[in-house]
């Protein structure tokens, strides 16, 4: 800011506030052009709110944004674009069943010819290290290529700012380095880029300045490259950070959960088929499997939970066969699961936390009485997961769609962990969740395994695996490989137990 | 610019508003209506909504119809609320309401003449079971082979037309009719009579039946498990799978539950209010039982409500036609305004209106 050209975008104090919530309070901050800018919070901080603002989507209560030194204040998202801001959303919004070429062209004002548009996509994704077929289906392509696929379309417009929502959380490790290539490649050019993330390693190596808001403020500035990653974790979180620690020396007990074998055809043309997965896990044992989105890790979780029965000789706990048990009769040996989906899938978002407490749990905390619900113990358990688990709701009555994601997983975990289960099988347990409320999560799996659980963790957060696994396996394309000791395993290693970078390493030898 | 903005919590103001909102609504167009067709809607919205309770000449003959009319009306639309609530979609209640009449009706006569004071509840069972069992057919071809409940329910409507029809000419035609088409009119028969149980309120068995339905739908949704996962299964299905909630199971409870009750309310119409078997025994009570559940908001106790309201409509509706020559196509029109305006203000429960003016604020800045 105190350089002598102006800004490339200069925020001056933005304030949004939502009935009950203030998101955005009077924040302040600038972007030079050709800057990798780290925008770093907790969920809920207000980092999305800040980037919708600037991508035209929400409307600032006051304040004022300045564009090369222009008054800047999008309607919309098409007048940002046109003004030269360009996002690449965390979801996705793409046509699976439409062509590379045909998706791209959904997002034109005025779209060129298809010849010509295939033609520019062939240069501007080889120029960028990003190869991309423009003839392919989007169902057939990786995450990682489907986020290309974002990428070009945004780089098509010639942005002069880049705002990148959690840009990684779909790639493998080499998939990583790939993006961050491109990235300083764009960034050489003048481009600026603003990144979001909570991964605060990847923005160490990537980002030139960094910005930290909490609970809507800015709290600080930082040069994350002469930070440690501890030192902005902390100004996040607004205080010290606790990791989760592993009791020493416990070995491993019998096997409670092994899988001989087993596959599952995929239920729709998109999906995933399990192939030929073997796996054993034993009692006090965390299991990680790692695997980039969409390589059978919920295919994988529905085997357990029983929502996806299979032949007997396939699946058995405790030497018991269980496979063609329902998740009810799985549930009452023992053999709990957390979805990755919260909402829809792990909660039902119109009903109240105690109903939805009551959603997995009436078998194991005997909330039922020959058939009615027990709605004074099921408040009770809802109440007690909102407590051990730090929910942050009003009361136990609201909506599990007026929650934030990270409070609504605390809750879905928690719900599984407080019914002690001897098996439990989490999807992306701390995905979305803030750094403190993780650390707790990842905590209480291993306290789960200390008492002698079984706990699966699947996750693309390699992180987190190495924090809480005893052993690793990566699930691609639908096959585990054969698990190993975390211990002395490195991410490049890791990496290519992943997959690699699907091809791409070609695309950068050719260069 | 007018944006509609989806409110955090459903709205528990507008859950209770709505289907007040939408009456008045109902009663504003309907005005606008009744007058375009040139007769005075103030005068018609009173025929329709006031004079039957409370204008003397003809409060005595109204009132007890009010109970008569609503009874089936209920009845009915509790079964379907409970399906509708999971999802699934059961529009026969028409076909089974007509099975559940020819079957009980069936099993009565085959003890003609006895008086035993058995045959009433055994005719009333085998209603039950006559209704369930046509509402298996849509059922279970939906869980073997993934057809549509809704088409299949629907269309079997025509099929127990047919068989109603070919009842009454045939197999049920009352031997001692002289030729007429139709059954024995069970009114004079003394041991299955549904008759009045306290005169002057029409009051009949089909009444107490219904209020049964509501108390026990009440405490199925909000104590009992299997209400629980109805409710689950209607919020989120992937959820409640994930729950361990068999939605076959499921969908054969809710067709099941919906074509009994729709079964019973066919058998009391019978033996009570129609008395008889014949072409036009049923009388479009299955398909109105769909708007009075909603308009009920699936709940038990706005079912309730709903089902008087729109007996009320029924008889309103009847007495503007004799009295004001409205026609009774405009009595349908205005019954289906009462739905279409449920619908439309219902969106207010989980949206709210935002007008949009700070958009021009920061557009001239």
């Amino acid at each position: 800011m105190t350089s002598a050209s102006p800004p490339l975008l200069s925020i001056e104090h933005l304030t949004k506030a939502y009935p009950g919530v203030v998101a955005n309070s009077n924040v302040s901050f600038a972007i030079q052009p050709g800057e990798v800018h780290a925008l770093l919070g907790e969920n809920g901080a207000g980092k999305s709110t800040l980037v919708k603002m600037i991508y035209g989507l929400v409307k600032p209560d006051s304040g004022a944004m300045h564009l090369m030194g222009e008054p800047y204040a999008p309607h919309e998202p098409s007048e940002a674009r046109r003004r030269g801001v360009a996002m690449v959303f965390q979801h996705f919004s793409l046509f699976e069943a439409l062509d590379v070429a045909e998706n791209i062209t959904l997002g034109m004002e005025d779209p060129p010819k298809r010849r010509d548009l295939a033609e520019r996509i062939r240069t501007v994704s080889h120029e960028y290290g990003l190869p991309l077929d423009p003839s392919r289906l989007i169902g057939e392509l990786s995450a990682g290529e489907r986020q290309r696929v974002e990428i070009i379309r945004c780089l098509l417009q010639n942005p002069k700012l880049l705002i990148m929502d959690e840009p990684t959380s779909v790639l493998t490790p080499q998939e990583v380095d790939i993006l961050f290539t491109t990235l300083r490649t764009l960034s050489s050019e003048g481009t600026a880029i603003l990144y979001i993330s909570h991964k605060l390693e990847e923005i160490r190596a990537l980002c030139d300045a960094a910005t930290v808001l909490r609970l809507g403020k800015v709290v600080g500035e930082c040069t994350p490259r002469e930070s440690t990653a501890r030192e902005m974790a902390e100004l996040m979180v607004g205080g010290s950070l606790h990791t989760p620690e592993r009791a020493p020396g416990a070995e491993p007990g019998d096997v409670l959960v092994e899988m001989k074998n087993l596959s599952l055809p995929s239920p729709t043309q998109f999906g995933t088929s399990l192939k030929d997965v073997s796996l054993q896990v034993r009692s006090g044992e965390v299991m990680g499997i790692g695997g980039v989105a969409g390589n059978g890790q919920d295919e994988l979780l529905s085997v357990i939970s029983g929502e996806a029965p299979v032949a007997p000789g396939h699946l058995f706990v405790d030497g018991e066969d269980i496979g063609p048990l329902g998740p009810e009769a799985r549930r009452r040996l023992g053999v709990l699961t957390a979805p990755e989906e919260r909402l829809g899938h792990a909660a039902a978002p119109d009903m109240s936390l105690v109903e939805n407490a009551a959603l997995t749990a009436i078998t194991r905390e005997k909330l039922a009485k020959n058939g009615f619900l027990d709605w004074g113990a099921t408040r009770s358990f809802a109440e007690r997961i909102i407590q051990s688990f730090d929910v942050r709701t009003p009361n136990a009555d609201v909506a599990a769609r007026a929650l934030s994601g990270g409070n609504l997983q605390k809750f879905v975990i928690g719900r599984e962990v407080l019914q002690k289960p001897r098996v439990l099988v989490v999807n992306q347990p701390t995905w979305g969740v803030d750094a403190a409320a993780a650390a707790s999560i990842r905590q209480a799996l291993l306290d789960l395994a200390q008492g002698g659980s079984a706990v699966i963790v699947i996750s693309q957060d390699l992180d987190e695996i190495m924090e809480v696994a005893d052993r690793f396996a990566a699930l691609n394309g639908g096959k585990l490989s054969a698990p190993r000791l975390t211990q002395g395993l490195t991410i490049d290693e890791i990496g290519l137990m992943l997959g690699g970078a699907h091809d791409m390493e070609k695309a950068h030898a050719a260069e | 610019m007018i944006r509609l903005e989806k409110r955090p919590t459903p709205s528990k103001m507008w859950t209770y508003l709505t289907p007040i909102v939408a009456v008045l609504l109902t009663m504003i167009a309907g005005g606008l209506m009744f007058a375009a067709l040139g007769k005075n809607p103030v005068e018609a919205i009173r025929t329709i909504f006031y004079d039957p309770l409370f204008n003397e000449q003809f409060a005595a003959y109204s009132r007890p119809q009010l109970l008569v009319k609503a009874a089936p009306l209920i009845l009915i639309a509790i079964g379907l609320s409970l399906g509708f609530r999971a999802g699934v979609w059961n529009i026969g209640a028409e076909g089974q309401y007509i099975i559940g009449a020819v079957v009980g009706g069936g099993v009565g006569l085959a003890f003609y003449p006895s008086g035993s004071p058995l045959i009433f509840p055994l005719m009333i069972v085998a209603g039950g079971i006559g209704g369930w069992a046509w509402a298996m057919i849509p059922g279970l071809l939906r869980v073997w082979f993934n057809t549509s409940e809704i088409l299949v329910s629907l269309l079997l409507v025509y099929v127990a037309e047919q068989i109603l029809a070919s009842m009454s000419l045939g197999l049920m035609r009352n031997p001692e009719g002289g030729g007429f088409p139709g059954s024995r009119n069970f009114q004079q028969w003394d041991a299955v009579a549904n008759v009045e149980l306290i005169p002057g309120t029409g009051m009949h068995w089909g009444v107490v039946a219904a209020f049964l339905a509501v108390i026990g739908a009440y405490v199925l949704l909000a104590k009992h498990v299997l209400g629980y996962q109805i409710r689950l299964t209607g919020a989120a299905p992937r959820a409640a799978r994930f729950a361990g909630v068999s939605p076959s199971r499921l969908i054969l409870t809710c067709m099941g539950i919906s074509g009994a009750l729709a079964g019973l309310a066919g058998l009391f119409e019978l033996t009570g209010p129609a008395g008889q078997i014949s072409i036009d025994f049923n009388s479009g009570y299955g398909f109105t039982a769909i708007i009075v559940a909603f308009l009920g908001r699936l709940h038990p106790v706005g079912i309730l409500l709903a089902g008087l309201l729109m007996a009320l409509t029924y008889i309103g509706g009847e007495l503007a036609q004799f009295m004001l020559s409205v026609p009774a196509a405009a009595i349908q029109a205005f019954q289906g305004m009462l739905l279409f305006f449920l619908l439309a203000v219902d969106v207010l429960t989980n949206y709210r209106i935002r007008l949009a003016r700070t958009d021009t604020k920061t557009g001239a800045a």
